[in-house]
């Protein structure tokens, strides 16, 4: 027989197609068997029912009252056979952006496309080059920062000079303010331009960052002001994950750097109890002492509103968390790198900057994706302490009288952004994963 | 003789010559030494500052710090709690007393159910059976994208939804389940079930002695006397003669509709359950990502040379891929049951009385935020640190002995 022949033989039936795939994935013993038709009849069943619940029987939208009640009579007929999506049309304003004014509402949805964006921004490997090295387009950067900190060094004078001094210069120094403030825009401006240039990626952050909270704080370019305690829904959630991982990320890293230090023992014992401490103890405690014991902390007259409290307890819970990711990091990478670094005359933070931390940090992606997917999810906490995030703006919307026995419906629409979010982020780190693989498989 | 001497193996390793700290900034070691005063400084001003204002704030609040607050009565109405409590003559401490047992009831039962489910699921990915494997995928794919919280607020809203008593499921006229909880027969307690119960743990330090004797046995002749017919006996016949020995007691209480609760009989309350439930199915979603991965990083090879030598596959799993896999399992299983214990503290939000949860009342009676906060912490530092400490005595059991 000739190679030509043998090459057009068929493959022997039972081997192949959607026969032979069922036999060899469903149904290859009685066991198999059993399980697939368990498990089918529960599926159809379950699948049938639900299909029923959410779409066939499901009321989409209820009448008003002359006073502009909604009346849910329908839907309480409706239940347990039908879902009432008619809550989430009457409630999806609250519980997307809490209480934030109403005409003013496309702020705060401005500020979910931007938050969106950046994180689809920072997927793309390209942005986290190195942009430009260029002294001039450095000294601009710094020229920047010397000005923003010009305008707040003066504030904090002045309330100092206020405050401890009882001087009230503003009077005498009024044209002072506008002109230093004017200077702070620009400064603002200039860096984010000039990080733009040098690192893409921090400048984008910044830049981001920075529009977030000129929309979220109004106050310019005839933005009406919204105070904090407005603010609620989703943006908050976003709000205290991405700041809260932004901030808490440079913390960790020095944390993990102290902890692994071998000639600051003091340092070293430091960073453990630090991280061992915040370990041991759940977020609520955290939080908690964020709410009730901040305030004790702080000199009399001094009020720091909530929202920045949990922020602040959230970026030390994250950092302890962070810091044990970034050591397995560091304590993965062969010694021969650091040896040769010091082999080399660098210094140790020409050391850590420039050989380090780019090879550890690169070791550690997936499991840093997957602490901020855990950190996403975990400033839900914050409804223990009365913050208005995503979900407890779905409680409140549940507390008005028509609507109270609708949480089922509510509870789904809530998990489904969450998974929307979180997934989109594991996909992620598992495409990585599956990279760094391959990579390191050659 | 000279070339014994010359040998550097032979002479022992000397230290390298001390040098003194020179009182210059390229020495390390003073550099060092500076870098850590200095930041030892900040950490330590920072924290005066912070104690300043804490008293300054206290004493114009009128608040005295101190634990002495514990000594007085509570007064905080407690639903569930192991030991007898009255609001009305029991102290703060025996109220926080009361939630540390109510954590540890949680965390305890929920550690041993959610190890059992993940592992099910876990094994469960793994299987050829393409419908299973996919579906305990998707089990854990969404129940690990969605906040916990999320999860017991919507657990506890559908047990809340259950029928009332009188309208309630029931399994026969012994079990119900309506929005109070689940009401349980419950064996009403006699001296015998005491006894029998000593017997059974009689029986369990009888089977761990004859399985090492088995063992050495084995090691020594190689023929493995027979453990399962004697831990039977042991196990479950002893307490069963020492029961009968006793008269056999078994009166049951019977949980009766009466009015519009019932009376009698053992209680799952709604707040317990939906806890439970909701830890239970989040950290299994955890756990069987860990077991999953942990029985797929032994490789094929050992299955089949242990086929190979003629084991069958029980005592392939229990002595050839079990104790490979657990090394891989157990440290990252270890910090799953300290989130478990951990996000326990959760309660709070649906309003089981655990340790967070009445620390939080009594802080807010007592104004007393920094010693309630105090002992929160202190309780699940306690608790981490027993688990922490558990499992890496465990881990360092069952670890590879090197050469």
């Amino acid at each position: 027989m000739s190679e030509a022949t043998a090459g057009r033989l068929e493959p022997p039936r039972g081997l192949v197609g959607p026969t032979a795939w069922l036999r060899a994935n469903l149904f290859n013993s009685w066991l198999s068997t059993a399980v697939t038709l368990a498990l089918g009849y529960l599926i159809l069943r379950a699948g049938i029912g639900l299909v029923e619940w959410a779409f066939v029987n499901a009321i989409w939208q209820v009448p008003y009252g002359p006073t502009g009640i909604a009346d849910t009579a329908v839907c309480q007929h409706a239940k347990g056979t039908g879902a009432c999506w008619a809550i989430i049309a009457d409630k999806y304003r609250l519980i997307l952006f809490g209480r934030f004014p109403y005409d003013a509402q496309w702020r705060p949805a401005l500020v979910i496309v931007l938050f969106v964006a950046l994180f689809v921004c920072s997927t793309i490997r390209a942005v986290w080059r190195r942009g430009l090295t260029s002294t001039a387009v450095q000294y601009v950067a710094a020229a920047g920062a010397a000005l923003i900190v010009l305008d707040n060094l003066a504030d904090l004078l002045a309330t100092v000079a206020a405050v401890g001094f009882d001087l009230h210069l503003s009077a005498a120094l009024a044209p002072l303010p506008a002109v230093l403030m004017t200077l702070n825009t620009i400064g603002k401006c200039a860096l984010v331009a000039a990080l733009l240039l040098l690192w893409p990626a921090i400048g984008v952050w910044i830049g981001t960052l920075a529009v977030i909270g000129m929309l979220m704080f109004g106050g310019v370019l005839g933005l009406s002001p919204v105070p904090v305690d407005y603010w609620g829904g989703l943006p908050i959630t976003l709000i205290l994950a991405t700041f809260g991982l932004a901030f808490a990320f440079p913390l960790a890293i020095l944390v993990a750097l102290g902890r692994r230090s071998t000639q600051m023992p003091a340092v070293k014992t430091l960073c453990v109890v630090y991280v061992e401490l915040i370990r041991g103890v759940p977020l609520i405690s955290v939080l908690f002492m964020a709410s009730v014991m901040f305030p004790l902390f702080m000199p009399p007259g001094i009020n720091v509103d909530k929202l920045l409290r949990a922020q602040i307890a959230v970026i030390l819970f994250a950092a302890a968390y962070l810091a044990e990711v970034v050591r397995g990091g560091l304590q993965a990478l062969p010694a021969g790198q650091s040896e040769a670094a010091d082999a080399m005359g660098l210094t140790y933070w020409q050391k850590t900057a420039f050989i380090i931390l780019p090879q550890a940090l690169r070791l550690v992606i997936p499991p840093l994706v997957n602490t901020f997917i855990g950190f996403f999810k975990d400033t839900s906490l914050v409804l223990i302490i009365g913050l208005f995030d995503l979900l407890t703006m779905g409680k409140v919307a549940l507390s008005d009288p028509p609507w109270q026995s609708f949480s089922t419906e509510v509870y789904i629409a809530l998990a489904l952004v969450y998974i929307m979010f979180c997934y989109g982020m594991s996909r992620y780190s598992r495409g990585l994963e599956r990279e760094l693989n391959n990579a390191r498989g050659r | 003789m000279s070339d014994i001497t010359a040998d550097p193996r032979l002479v022992g390793a000397r230290a390298a010559p001390r040098k003194r700290i020179r009182l210059s900034w390229s020495d390390p070691r003073f550099r060092a030494i500076v870098w850590q005063v200095a930041i030892i400084g900040i950490v330590v001003l920072i924290a005066r500052y912070l104690i300043v204002n804490t008293n300054q704030n206290l004493s114009t609040r009128r608040i005295a710090t101190g634990f002495g607050f514990l000594e007085r009565v509570a007064g905080i109405p407690i639903g569930e709690s192991l030991i007898s409590y009255n609001p009305a003559e029991d102290t703060y401490g025996r109220a926080l007393w009361i939630g540390v047992l109510n954590t540890l009831k949680v965390a305890g039962i929920g550690v041993v159910l959610a190890t059992i489910l993940g592992t099910l699921v876990g094994i469960g990915r793994l299987s050829s059976n393409w419908l299973l494997a996919r579906l305990t995928a998707f089990y854990v794919e969404v129940i690990r994208d969605i906040p916990l919280l999320l999860q017991l607020l919507f657990w506890y809203t559908v047990l809340q939804g259950l029928p009332a008593p009188r309208q309630s499921w029931r399994i026969g006229d012994m079990a119900f389940l309506s929005n109070r909880g689940i009401k349980v027969p419950l064996m009403v307690w006699e001296p015998a079930h005491t006894w029998s119960l000593l017997a059974f743990l009689v029986g369990c330090v009888g089977t761990f002695l004859w399985n090492r004797h088995a063992r050495s046995r084995q090691d020594a002749t190689g023929v493995r006397p027979p453990v399962w017919p004697v831990a039977l006996g042991l196990l479950l016949a002893l307490p069963a003669v020492v029961w009968a020995l006793f008269g056999a007691p078994h009166e049951v209480e019977m949980p009766v509709l009466r009015g519009f609760n019932f009376q009698g009989g053992g209680t799952v309350s709604p707040e317990y359950f939906a806890l439970l439930l909701g830890l239970v199915l989040y950290t299994a979603g955890y756990i069987a990502e860990i077991v999953r991965s942990g029985i797929q990083a032994i490789a094929i090879g050992q299955w089949e040379a242990a086929g190979a030598l003629g084991l069958r596959r029980g005592a392939i799993l229990r002595h050839v891929v079990l104790p490979q896999a657990l090394r891989v399992i157990i440290p990252p299983m270890t910090s799953q049951y300290l989130n478990l214990t951990k996000n326990s503290s959760l309660a709070v939000a649906i309003g089981y009385q655990d340790i967070v949860s009445i620390a939080n009342t009594t802080l807010n009676q007592t104004g007393q935020a920094v010693e309630g906060i105090a002992v929160i912490m202190a309780v699940y530092l306690t608790i981490s640190l027993s688990i922490s400490l558990f499992m890496n005595w465990y881990n360092a059991r069952i670890a590879l002995v090197g050469r």
